[in-house]
């Protein structure tokens, strides 16, 4: 009988870890439905640009107030989470703090988790304010779930860390008190001002209360856990693949499509035979798409992005379309690529595979008007604190409804007539093109 | 460029004018102003006159990738035949295209901005920047995007203002949080989609925040753009927009 809270336990966590690997996997399917892109070059500057930007947060603190704030929760964060390993290990064999045994260390590492978790709170309260009593443009226009998500992950932190708190209240109370297991070890600069609550309570109930705390924390670690696959909040962890495989190019960089390189080798190539047959024993290759009209023409890397995507806003605020009134969001772009590859995921789940649902990313998420918006500017991929790419989505749809639809504005059409004719976007003669010297 | 093949030699530097150096009649300006300051530095240069066409920028950015490059090789063609080592521009798209988007079709040069061309020559000691009429004036720069967060060229432009002993005032986004002109991206060669005001107007209020009496750009679309906005704001007898090189020969009174 003894061993029934061992068992709970390790039956909680195999059933939480169980569940996120299920998602996870799910996840790198979807991502796998993009097309394929090199970036496996370039690995020690790979790794340096994912140390400087997500594990460094260089870009976070470029807007002070939620970087510092930010950068407070993240190291609480990944600190707090060397407490969950010694909860992992205490409820898995029976023991309790079993990391005491490092004495004065121990008791440096609880009193700063204590003073994190602090920290945490603290700025996890002003995140909340800021999202919802301030008038901060890019939180305000959030609806619906985007709005809900984001104060749903306050909530979950405020109410771990409240129980971390709770739990080591109790723990100082036993201590003191003398129970059994409950050896005198850490130190709790924080907790310390909770524990006068427990005065007064017998024995029996403080430990009530320290199980109970102890229990809901680990239990709201492992759902909160697999809560990150269904939000926005993903971005802990993939932030980190995401720096890494990001683009290193030149901003200004937009890559050469090699589809089009190879029919305009063709057409320059005197000798190439454009009726010719493939060769014997080869199918005759369907020629490629141009450009993307939905998430399969993407590539993974841009699908990465929109699962990174934590939906901040820093990128539509700096965007210049979007400043001045238009339609164009880049944050609404890496929203509407992951709502449309959740929708074709779970297409694929229900069918086995892809069954064509009359849907696509263009028009059914992303409308055209958006997309002409552009200025191709960089802003937003300049503003993204963990390297995501709009613009890259926005240039290889504009490529399909150019190149696929000929859908371009007229006024783009004309522009285009005249660099195919004259060589230059306006209606000039290429032979007055060194007039300027005679003038 | 073809007088010099025909003699056998090589110039120092290709100056690509581009469409709207070539054609616009405010960015005709632009271009004498930096051929004056290419003379006055005895720069070995040439131009590929009529055998120059656009790079592609527009059409590529307008999602035309076939234009593009059908544009790009026909270039590509023209320069490699020229043996071309070394390209100078005054445009920002023209130079952001030729340095990283020709290279993987074929076309590998070293490309320069005019301003970094001017601030290179400035630093061999073969041209001399002097404050002349600017001196104590103030002066803001807008930064292109195709310069800036496109090729993280910030400095080269700036450092030749301060050559000219005026006082250089930032706005409100510069450099990496540079707000762009509107033009970008193909915008200018179309009208905007609705909303509540036009980029170049919002970048225009930024600048005159900065209170300038000359708002200095190194792009000619940005400068149309800019000329637009202060018109728009009937500012124009009081503030000019000017590149970068302009400034420079008016300050030389060449």
């Amino acid at each position: 009988m003894q061993y029934i809270p061992n068992i709970l336990f390790v039956i909680a966590l195999v059933l939480g870890i169980g569940y996120f690997t299920k998602n996870v996997r799910k996840l790198i399917r979807n991502i796998r439905l993009g097309k394929d892109v090199d970036r496996s070059d370039n690995k020690s500057e790979r790794f340096k640009h994912m140390a400087r930007i997500a594990l460094g947060q260089s870009k976070m603190v470029k807007r002070p107030i939620a970087g510092f704030l930010h950068v407070i929760v993240y190291v609480g964060f990944i600190i707090i989470n060397i407490e969950v390993l010694e909860i992992i290990i205490d409820g898995i064999f029976g023991t309790h703090r079993i990391f005491a045994f490092l004495g004065g260390f121990y008791d440096f590492l609880i009193g700063s988790f204590e003073i994190l978790a602090l920290l945490v709170l603290v700025s996890v309260i002003v995140f909340w304010a800021r999202r919802n009593i301030l008038n901060i443009a890019r939180f305000k226009s959030l609806k619906g779930w985007p709005k809900n998500d984001g104060n749903i992950i306050l909530y979950f932190e405020v109410v771990l860390m409240g129980l971390f708190l709770t739990m080591n209240a109790a723990d100082l109370q036993l201590q003191e008190l003398g129970a059994d297991h409950y050896i005198k070890a850490g130190a709790y600069p924080v907790s310390q001002f909770i524990t006068p609550i427990f005065d007064g309570m017998s024995q029996g109930t403080v430990f009530m209360i320290e199980r109970a705390a102890w229990w809901l924390h680990i239990l709201g670690i492992l759902i909160f856990l697999n809560y990150l696959y269904f939000s926005k909040h993903l971005h802990i962890l993939l932030a980190f693949p995401n720096t890494y495989y990001a683009n290193l190019k030149p901003q200004g960089q937009f890559d050469n499509l090699e589809a089009v390189t190879n029919e305009v080798k063709l057409m320059m190539d005197p000798s190439a035979d454009p009726f010719a047959a493939a060769p014997e024993g080869e199918e005759e290759a369907e020629p490629e798409k141009f450009g993307a009209s939905d998430v399969a023409d993407l590539n993974w890397v841009q699908l990465l992005n929109a699962y990174t995507c934590t939906e901040c806003g820093r990128c539509t605020s700096e965007c210049p379309a979007n400043q001045t009134g238009k339609k164009l969001s880049p944050r609404k772009i890496m929203m509407d690529t992951r709502d449309r590859m959740e929708e074709v995921g779970k297409n694929i789940d229900k069918n086995g595979s892809f069954v064509d649902d009359g849907k696509q990313l263009l028009n059914d998420y992303i409308t055209a008007e958006e997309l002409w918006a552009c200025t191709s500017c960089n802003a937003c991929v300049e503003a993204c604190p963990v390297s995501i790419n709009p613009l890259s989505i926005i240039m290889d749809m504009r490529r399909y409804l150019v190149m696929e639809q000929s859908a371009a504005p007229s006024d783009l059409n004309n522009m285009m007539s005249n660099v195919e004719n004259n060589g230059a976007p306006w209606p000039f003669n290429q032979m007055d093109r060194l007039n300027w010297s005679k003038e | 460029m073809a007088e010099y093949m025909a003699e056998g030699k090589q110039p120092e530097v290709l100056f690509w004018v581009g469409c709207a150096g070539s054609f616009d009649d405010r960015a005709k300006k632009i271009t004498k102003a930096f051929v004056k300051l290419l003379h006055n530095a005895n720069v070995d240069f040439a131009v590929l006159g009529t055998e120059e066409s656009c790079t592609g920028d527009p059409a590529k950015r307008a999602g035309n990738e076939f234009l593009f490059q059908m544009q790009a090789v026909t270039n590509i063609e023209v320069m490699n035949a020229y043996e071309v080592k070394k390209v100078v521009t005054a445009c920002p798209h023209c130079f952001n295209t030729i340095k990283n988007e020709y290279p993987s079709l074929g076309g590998d040069y070293q490309v320069m901005h005019h301003t970094q061309f001017l601030k290179s020559l400035l630093e061999e000691g073969r041209l001399k920047v002097e404050g002349g009429k600017f001196k104590g004036k103030r002066i803001t720069f807008h930064d292109p995007c195709y310069l800036g967060r496109a090729n993280n060229v910030y400095e080269a432009p700036r450092d030749l203002l301060r050559k000219l002993e005026a006082e250089l005032v930032e706005m409100k986004n510069c450099k990496k949080k540079g707000l762009c002109c509107g033009a970008g991206g193909a915008q200018m060669f179309k009208e905007p989609e609705p909303g509540n005001k036009d980029v170049n107007i919002e970048r225009t209020e930024q600048a005159l925040e900065t209170k300038p009496d000359i708002i200095a750009a190194g792009c000619p679309f940005c400068n149309t753009m800019m000329t637009d906005g202060v018109k728009n704001k009937e500012k124009e007898d009081s503030i000019e927009v000017l590149d970068v090189a302009e400034l420079i020969a008016n300050a030389k009174d060449l």
